[in-house]
């Protein structure tokens, strides 16, 4: 395997929505401020890979717009994913496994405030025959996945409301989260449900940015980073679509794709100091932290998904967040999660780490 | 990029406008449906509602189909504000129902007259089937509790 790193991870804000910029002007600052910081031309990238879904855009290859912030003439090698872009990550990491090149710009894109009713857009990620066509609402097996998991024991609504106000407070230092307040589980617990036993505070808040993470390889890593944030673990796996066949409150394919991420790292999510978990809902904490075995870990210290859920940008956004706590020199051993699909269905697990 | 002009944005219609053929277990799970019967797919662990082509855990082939009872049991649920074009005009469930005799559990809408105080887990309901039936999922209205 060849040693592959985030050298360079931006953001834009998370906004509830930006109705100023298209994707290319949500884009362009975020690519800008990554190539520079590590001192690189547009022409030094070897791969461009992105991720966002068409469904929110209505319209089929609408991510070809965000290309005009990359610069694709001449042309370039890119490939785009229709999910979170976390899954352009993984790809952009085989990709320089394959040793064609030493650095790749990874970039994830999404407006999930653009459709009129988001009831009638998420449907679209569900099977056509049996889920579909009754057009459930958008946080309606995420209700039930919370059910089930208080049922199980692993949470309470008290729980969930805790979890909520601990990344709210934390996104207070985090100036690009969408949300962040002070605010007691008590007070929390005082709203009304939208979809019981989810209140407004344990759905992340979808919303409009861009992320981008730049990765280089070997020496290229060592060469534009003091500190690369190597990936020493990759992997991503699934479980059966249809909610009716899965024990909700279990993440298998977490599990799954955490156990061979530690074959790679040698080392194992029980190990690192800092989590950051793509939980779509609060009650998603608990699945997962038991899932990949934390021990300890800080989870979602960035305010996690429950501070901002950009379309699409959300998973790649920890692999960045995780990255910095190790580009900065604050942490030695990080991981991060990244999810698609309707209550936890696809998973992808990193495990990244500091030279000494 | 600098002004304050909003970007374009036109309304769109999400739609699903293809006939497909769905195969022999989807099709005669929904063929089922416009006959007002629920059938289910034998496995190695037992008859799966609704029926897969593959057994979810290992990936084999499913065998046959079976006719299966229309009653069942919720093992999750959670309330919702109804809305236009849901199964049921006031608040009511979304829900997992294990359909009797059978292992996995079948998505679909539980009305309570709009009372959520009337929801628990393992509440026994009773599939509510429409007159008119096209073969497809909402052939069932919704399910309501057994008496």
């Amino acid at each position: 395997m060849r040693d592959v790193a985030v050298v360079a991870w931006a953001q834009s804000p998370c906004r509830a929505a930006n109705r100023r910029d298209d994707m290319a002007g949500i884009l362009l600052p975020v690519i800008r401020e990554t190539v520079n910081t590590v001192g690189i031309d547009r022409d030094d990238v070897d791969f461009v890979a992105s991720g966002s879904h068409d469904f929110y855009e209505g319209r089929t290859f609408s991510y070809i717009d965000s290309l005009d912030a990359v610069g694709a003439w001449p042309p370039i090698s890119e490939s785009h994913v229709e999910s979170d872009a976390a899954w352009a990550l993984a790809e952009a990491w085989s990709w320089l496994q394959l040793g064609e090149g030493d650095i790749a710009l990874v970039y994830g894109i999404g407006r999930g405030s653009l459709p009129a009713d988001l009831d009638q857009v998420m449907p679209a990620q569900l099977d056509p025959y049996y889920l579909a066509p009754l057009a459930p609402h958008r946080d309606a097996i995420a209700g039930l996945q919370a059910r089930s998991t208080i049922e199980a024991g692993l949470t309470s609504e008290q729980g969930m409301a805790e979890v909520a106000s601990r990344c709210l407070a934390s996104a207070l230092d985090n100036p690009l989260a969408q949300r962040s307040e002070q605010v007691d589980a008590a007070q929390l617990l005082e709203a009304p449900y939208v979809s019981s036993p989810l209140r407004e505070h344990d759905v992340a808040p979808v919303g409009d940015a861009a992320a981008v993470v730049i990765l280089a390889a070997g020496d290229a890593a060592r060469r534009l980073a003091e500190r690369p944030a190597w990936l020493r673990g990759v992997d991503h796996r699934m479980d059966t679509h249809y909610p009716g066949v899965r024990d909700l409150s279990e993440s298998p394919s977490t599990g799954r794709a955490a156990h061979r991420a530690a074959e790679l790292a040698g080392f194992s999510a029980s190990d690192v100091d800092v989590a950051e978990l793509h939980t779509e809902y609060s009650h998603q904490e608990a699945i997962l932290s038991g899932a990949l075995g934390l021990k300890g870990a800080a989870v979602n210290p960035s305010g996690g998904p429950l501070a901002g859920r950009p379309a699409t940008a959300t998973g790649l956004i920890r692999v960045g967040e995780a990255a910095r706590h190790i580009l900065d020199g604050r942490a030695d051993r990080t991981l991060a999660h990244a999810t698609s699909g309707p209550a936890l269905q696809q998973n992808l697990v990193c495990l990244l780490e500091g030279d000494g | 990029m600098t002004g304050t002009a909003e970007s374009l944005s036109a309304p769109y219609t999400v739609e699903f406008p293809f006939e497909r053929t769905v195969g022999p277990t989807i099709g005669t799970f929904l063929g089922g449906l416009r006959d007002g019967q629920l059938y289910g797919v034998r496995t190695e662990r037992g008859v799966l509602c609704p029926p897969l082509e593959f057994e979810p855990g290992t990936g084999a082939e499913t065998g046959e189909l079976v006719p299966v009872a229309d009653t069942g049991t919720v093992t999750s649920w959670t309330w919702v504000p109804s809305r236009e074009g849901d199964p049921v005009p006031h608040d009511f469930a979304w829900a997992l129902i294990a359909i009797d005799g059978t292992i996995g559990a079948l998505f679909h809408a539980v009305d309570v007259d709009g009372d959520s105080g009337r929801m628990t887990t393992g509440m026994r309901v009773r599939a509510r089937w429409r007159t008119e039936r096209v073969g497809q999922l909402s052939d069932i209205e919704c399910f309501e509790v057994t008496s």
